[in-house]
């Protein structure tokens, strides 16, 4: 009889531990929805653009949203504007050189002033921030709204469980801060880009 | 320059509608398609929803869209043109005895 208390305490235990632990979330999105939006102001009109090749993961503890952790890689090849010359030009080595950094990249060390209500967090996301080859330490407000049981309706497939995880931001960076034209055609093109982050993440039950 | 005054003279004229032609159907190309005020676009941004996410995204569609510096080619080669027809004025006609 006590062997199987026993027994039923430590399945409740192991059971306990796996719902409290975090949940891992692959931004790789199955529907091509993930993507990066910038915006630099330019003579004529703003140059905006997406890039979408996102892939990256995130660990996500929805009973404690404040310990979040992981990456985000943008392949810089992904970055597309409504000209495809001027696409070109944004990839070549005068501007990002793709060919020779083939990643952005944001690692989140730690979330501050974790503010939490109902499914949605918003904080203060610290981290590393790779543009161009430079690294540098950043801090980003963002939003995480957690989307217990979603993941199979969003890929049509109700019967399959799990969750989604949509990570919000915007930030504003100094391109000369990674070496993109630092000091050079400012008159023509702002030497400010913002980025916009609205990406979703996927994990389904195993 | 070898042609006759009447050839030098249809030579110029045709090259001056040619101007026109040029001038009118770059405004008018220009003007069906959106008159767009910005770069010529070749992959035109559309907005789209994920519903279960609320979150926006961008597709593109490929279409050519003719912006401010297309006009402006056109504009360029118009006139362009119409200074080439100069060259072909017709000769001064001897003064008859």
């Amino acid at each position: 009889m006590n062997k199987t208390i026993l027994a039923s305490l430590v399945s409740l235990t192991i059971v306990g531990s796996a719902l409290a632990a975090p949940l891992s979330f692959d931004f790789k999105d199955p529907k091509g929805v993930n993507a990066i939006q910038f915006h630099l102001d330019s003579l004529l009109e703003p140059i905006a653009g997406t890039a979408s090749g996102v892939t990256g993961a995130v660990n996500f503890d929805p009973a404690n949203p404040g310990a979040t952790a992981g990456k985000i890689v943008v392949a810089a090849s992904s970055l597309t504007v409504s000209n495809s010359k001027m696409t070109e030009h944004l990839q070549g080595n005068n501007w990002l050189d793709v060919a020779n950094n083939p990643e952005i990249m944001f690692e989140l060390d730690q979330l501050s002033e974790v503010q939490t209500s109902g499914n949605t967090t918003t904080a203060v996301a610290s981290g590393k921030f790779t543009l161009k080859g430079v690294t540098k330490a950043i801090s980003v407000p963002v939003r995480l709204t957690h989307l217990a049981g979603a993941y199979g309706k969003r890929i049509n497939k109700p019967e399959v469980g799990g969750d989604l995880l949509v990570i919000r931001g915007e930030f504003t960076i100094n391109r000369a801060d990674y070496g993109i034209q630092p000091g050079k055609n400012e008159d023509k093109v702002d030497p400010e880009i913002k980025l916009m982050l609205a990406i979703v993440g996927g994990a389904p039950q195993a | 320059m070898t042609q006759s005054t009447p050839a030098r003279s249809g030579l110029r004229l045709a090259i001056r509608w040619l101007a026109l032609v040029v001038l009118t159907g770059t405004a008018i190309f220009w003007g069906v398609k959106g008159a767009h005020r910005g770069w010529s676009q070749n992959l035109v941004p559309i907005p789209q929803l994920d519903e279960i996410t609320g979150i926006e995204y961008v597709t593109y569609e490929e279409r050519f869209v003719p912006g401010v510096d297309f006009l402006a080619g056109g504009i360029g080669t118009a006139f362009a043109l119409f200074a080439v027809s100069f060259l072909f004025r017709p000769k001064p006609q001897p003064p008859t005895a």
